[in-house]
Order: C-alpha cells, then structure tokens, then sequence
C-alpha cells in the first residue's frame, strides 16, 4: 500500500536519507582536515586515517560491547596517525603531500592487516534516534533514522565556525596558516600549533571512520572505504576552508554518494558502477568549475603548499 | 626556528671548508653516495621497525626476515616472480617520477593502469582477424594512448584550471575503476564468466609470452627499455633540460621562453603512457582478459617506488626489483608464517615513511661532506 503511494517519491527520500547517512564521514573528515589546513598544512593521509578509525572502532566495540568507547578509540588513533604526520613534517625538507601519501598507504596496510580478525564478528553498533516516528511510510522512516554522531558533527561546523572567527585558538590556528612568520614573531611555535591542528584533524577524521563500521555500512570490511577520506580533502577546497560550507558540501556529495543505491532500490541497476562514482566526478567538476590558474583561491591559507 | 639557523650556520660552514683543492672520492662522489646510502639506511630502518611490528605480533623476526628473502630472492623461481612483479612496478613508478621532474605529484598511476588495460583489451577483441603480432602492436598503442590520456587530462586541469593534480588524478582512480567495472559487468561482459564478471579472453594466440628459458614475461623488457628512455630523455636531452628546468623555477623558464604548458602535457601524456603500458602488459601477459584483478595496488606500489628512488628513472629499475620482491614474498609469509595478506601493505607504509623522513638527512651527514 505504502510502497505504491509514494512511488517516485522513493529516490528522493532514499537520496535524502542517504543524504544524512552517507554525508556523516564527509563530514567529520572535511572538518578535521579544515582545521589542520587552517594552520597551514595539508594532510593527505586521512583517507588511512578514516579506515584505521573504522577498524579501531569495530575492533574496540567488539571487544568492550561499547561502541561508544569504540568511536573514542576511533578518534585516538586518528590523533596518534595525525601527530606522526605533524611529527614527520616538522623535519626539514619534508614535504607534506608527499607523507600523507605514505600515511594513506600506511593507515591502510595496517588497518587490513589489523582487521583481518574482525571480518567475521559482529560488534554492537551505534544507536539511531528516530525520527520519523510520525510517519508511517516505512521509506520516510528508514530516511530519518538519524545517527547521533551525524547531530555532533552538525553541531561542530558552527561552533568551529565561531572558534575560528572569535577564539584565541581560533586566531593562532589562521596565524599559522596565514604567516608562519608572523606566529614565530608573536612568540608561538609554528610546529607546535601544527601538530595540535593535525592531531584535532586526525581524531574528527577517525571519528568519522568509526560511523562507517559502526553505523553505515555498519561492518568492516577491506572494501569499507574507497576514497571518501580523499574527497572530502577535495571538499575542503570547494568549501573555501570555512566550516559552514563543509557543512553543506558534505550533504551534497552525501545525497550524490546515496544516488546509486537510491536507483538500485527502484531496480534501476544499469549505471549502479557509474552512479557510485558520482561523488569523485560531482568533486572533480567542482574543483574544475571553482579552482582558476590566474589567482589563487579566496580564502586559501596563504601557508598551504597545495595553493602555492 | 633553530633548525632554520642551524642550517644557515652549516651552510656557510660547507662553503668556507670547499676549496678547489684536493676533490676527494667523498667530495666528488659525496652526492652520489648519499643518495644511495640516506634511502638505504631507510630501507634497514623501515625492515627493523616492520621486525619488531611482527614481534608484537607474536613471530619470530628471524624467521621474517629468512622468509622474505626465500620469497624474494632465494631461488631461481622466487627471481622469476619477484622480477614478474617489478615489470608493472618500473612502468607506474615511471607515472609518477616523470612528472615530478617538474614539481607535480601525480599519484593516479593505478587509474592508468587500469584504463590502458581496457583500451588495450578493447583494441584486441575488435582486432580478432588479425595476426598476434598485430594485435600486440594495436594493443601496444591503444594502452600508451589511453592510459597517456588519462594522466594528460590531470595534467591539463592543472596547467588551464588550477586544478591540484595529486588530488585529481587520485580521484581519477576511482573513476577509472567505476568506468572499468561498469564495461566489465555491461557491455563488454563475457557471458561465460558468472562469479568474475570479466571481458571476453583476448586469445591465447594474442599473449606476449615469456623470455626464453624463463617464466618472465616480455613486460619486463618493456619496463626497462621505458625507465632507459625516460632516463635518457630527461638527462640528455633539451626536452628534459627544460623540463628539469620548469619544475626548478616556473617563473625562470617562463622568462626564458619555455612552453610550460606544452612540457605539462607532454610530460604527463608519457607518464600515463607508462602506467597504461603496464595495464596492457597485465592484460597480454598475466590476465588474458580485463577484470577487477587488474585493481591489484600496483599503481600505489609504483608511487612508493618513485619517491624511493627520489624520482630517477634509472634508479627505479632497482627499486622496482626490491619492491617487487617484498610483494613476492608476501606468499610465502602468509603460509610459513600465517601473517595476513596486508602484511605486505603494512611494510610498504613503514618504508614509505622512512624515506621520507630520511629526506631530512641530505646534506647533514658529516663525513659525506669531507668535513675533516
């Protein structure tokens, strides 16, 4: 009955619920990378640092029951993987696209090497709130089934937002970003402000993986991540380093991210191979559209090695 | 910083003590050893690390260590393999080195890869009538085409929109992918195959085959006469003088007159060609047909083996040996040893980061300079 009343309706909804499903690692990694950027680094690695987190996070669940204490060991480790990052660029001549290439690779190896043991088992995962208790369309429900940790990280991008414009953390993080020079002249250690940005960074980006093991898709498997943690570094581009906008771009290649899925539900299956890849065209056609070789990007750290 | 004056006292200390007189082994060769010894000490100290990683995992790093080496180099079958391997190793490698000679970091490698395979295989089926040697020529072709456009397009968003390149030609990756296993389980499907969608075989006629008196396929030669040329093209010829240039300076070859967008594209046009010529080489030579085996990982592999060769074409044909015994022995690990198939991965990670960490070291290592 239902399922015949909303008919097309169902992509929609289904690319709206995806939207807030599937945005969530998107999310938690374009805001971590946004702050490390901010201090004038970049850190490619979160693509290793988003499957160690969903491994850590499976790992710990399964072994304590508590997925809470999963999602913190999530976050843990994506700060110890940040701070070897931070620690490695602050040796001289190191450059740091190139390390966080190494620590892709790295946080990849050993999250499969780790977790190889934890294909098998089922942990407990991450409750849903839900909110679609009114309605009695069961699409309606399954879309506004909503994580908690999607609200924390809609909750983040503002209060980020703030801490940016009006804290004194927020303002040496840009001093970082903007002159290292000018942070060394006020008396802060460049490196250090570093190493925090990158740590922060690392443990929202692990964070973010654990909602993949825990929450959507909700297992671990060596096929769990493929790229997300790469485009939402893109994302940070697109959204111009400024929280608010990583906030909606999230959403937006979460609902691209949801598409294919959304048409396989409805037995469209032809594309499904094309659709999946439709947020690494949708970041592609946008760093094509925004980026310009004449000036570099308003709002770019000034320190950032990726505009210069 | 300290460190920033510290490097200026040395500095100033190195020209002082560099007189013209009596240039030493050190003095002359000093660079040279460097490069050799700095991303070799790396190499102990990534395999020490990865020693006591398996120690805390409960092995015996002696046994680690003894089994590696059987897997890679310790027979006559293992050389084959390891050698097997490296073949598609030189060829990414070279996709990411090439590039890097003027300052790009192009990390899509395994993107070419995988669509030289498929215009590779493509241009095979639709040539069936044709005589093998033909047929490996077109595909040959159609592998340097594809996957050299691939990287050509990362290459022309950097230099007409400003488009990073690292990130966009990993992006590029999982396109690629999305594109090979949408053709793989549409249209180019081959019935027959059900559990592994696959493309029809490109005939057994069709294969490269392998050197005589070994199990080594031709691929191999491919990868060495490529990483030569590269060699060749960008030390000793003015094509590679300006390249070389470019990526020192921008501006200064811009003032001098140099085409740096046509370099650009050039450049990254042989890169990709390079990776799509390995797609081909796993096509003609291991799979027979294209399927998602092709995703194997060596496209990332090869951006290890460029930067652990600090971008030389000519010093990646070692690396790319040493890199692909490691993956060799990955075989050999998990049955004797009963590590996980990401074993391999893991050191991989470690050397990686040991080298560039060790990037550091240039320039510091007291007797190298002759100081005495």
């Amino acid at each position: 009955m239902a399922d015949a009343s909303i008919g097309l309706w169902t992509v929609p909804l289904a690319v709206l619920g995806g939207a807030i499903r599937v945005s969530t690692p998107f999310l938690f990694v374009s805001l971590g990378e946004c702050i490390t950027e901010r201090s004038g680094r970049i850190n490619l690695g979160l693509e290793g640092t988003l499957v160690m987190g969903a491994m850590s996070a499976y790992g710990i669940s399964y072994l304590t029951g508590s997925p809470w204490l999963g999602v913190l060991a999530a976050g843990v480790t994506g700060s110890l993987l940040g701070a070897l990052h931070a620690g490695i660029c602050s040796l001289p001549r190191v450059n740091d696209i190139a390390v966080g290439i190494a620590l892709m690779l790295f946080g990849i190896g050993l999250a499969f090497f780790l977790g190889k043991p934890l294909i098998e088992p089922t942990a407990p995962r991450l409750p849903a709130i839900d909110f679609g208790w009114w309605s009695d369309i069961p699409q309606v429900r399954a879309a506004l089934r909503i994580n908690v940790l999607f609200l924390i990280g809609v909750a983040i991008a503002p209060i980020l937002y703030w801490a940016f414009k009006t804290t004194r953390w927020g303002l040496l993080i840009r001093t970082a970003g903007e002159s290292s020079d000018a942070a060394r002249a006020m008396g802060h250690s460049v490196l250090l402000i570093r190493l925090r940005a990158t740590m922060v960074g690392g443990f929202l980006a692990g964070i973010g993986g654990s909602f993949l093991s825990l929450f959507y898709p909700g297992s671990w498997n060596e096929g769990l991540s493929s790229g997300q943690g790469i485009t939402a570094v893109a994302l940070v581009i697109f959204a111009r380093w400024d929280p608010l906008l990583c906030l909606w771009a999230s959403l937006a290649f979460g609902g691209a991210a949801a598409l294919g899925p959304a048409l396989q539900s409805v037995g469209v299956t032809s594309g499904y191979h094309l659709f999946n890849a439709a947020p690494y065209i949708l970041t592609l056609a946008i760093m094509i559209i925004t980026c310009s070789p004449k000036r570099t990007l308003t709002g770019a750290p000034a320190e950032l090695s990726i505009t210069r | 910083m300290t460190t920033d004056t510290a490097d200026s006292a040395e500095a100033i200390e190195a020209v002082g003590i560099a007189p013209a007189a009596d240039p030493g082994f050190l003095q002359r060769y000093g660079a040279t050893v460097e490069y050799v010894l700095i991303p070799g000490a790396a190499l102990v100290g990534a395999l020490a690390t990865f020693g006591v990683f398996v120690t805390l995992y409960g092995k015996n790093p002696l046994d680690l260590y003894f089994y590696m080496y059987q897997g890679a180099f310790g027979t006559w079958f293992s050389w084959q393999n390891t050698l097997t391997r490296a073949a598609p190793l030189i060829l990414t490698a070279l996709c990411t080195a090439l590039p890097a000679q003027l300052g790009m970091v192009i990390i899509g490698g395994e993107g070419a890869l995988l669509i030289g395979a498929l215009t590779a295989t493509s241009a095979a089926l639709a040539m069936q009538w044709a005589p093998p040697l033909v047929v490996q020529i077109a595909m040959v072709i159609a592998g340097v085409i594809g996957g050299g456009l691939w990287i050509t397009l990362s290459g022309a968003l950097r230099q007409y929109r400003g488009v990073n390149e690292t990130i966009s030609s990993l992006l590029l990756v999982y396109i690629a992918l999305a594109i090979l296993n949408h053709l793989v389980e549409g249209v180019m499907r081959d019935p027959a195959s059900l559990n592994k969608p696959s493309t029809r075989e490109i005939g057994a006629a069709n294969m490269i085959g392998t050197i005589p008196g070994t199990d080594v396929h031709w691929g191999l030669v491919f990868g060495l006469v490529a990483a030569i040329a590269s060699y060749i093209l960008i030390y000793h010829t003015t094509f590679g003088f300006a390249a070389r240039m470019a990526g020192g300076n921008i501006r200064a070859a811009k003032i001098v007159g140099l085409s740096v967008g046509k370099l650009i594209m050039t450049i990254c046009f042989l890169a990709g060609a390079c990776a799509g010529l390995a797609g081909m080489i796993e096509v003609a030579a291991v799979q027979g047909r294209t399927n998602a085996n092709l995703a194997a990982g060596y496209g990332f592999t090869g951006i290890l083996v460029a930067f652990l060769s600090r971008q030389n074409p000519l010093a990646v044909i070692p690396v790319a040996i040493l890199l692909g015994g490691i993956s060799a022995s990955g075989g050999l690990l998990q049955r004797r040893l009963g590590l996980p198939d990401a074993s391999v991965l893991v050191l991989q990670g470690i050397i990686f980061v040991f080298v560039l960490a060790s990037d550091a070291l240039y320039g510091r290592i007291g007797f190298l300079k002759g100081k005495s």
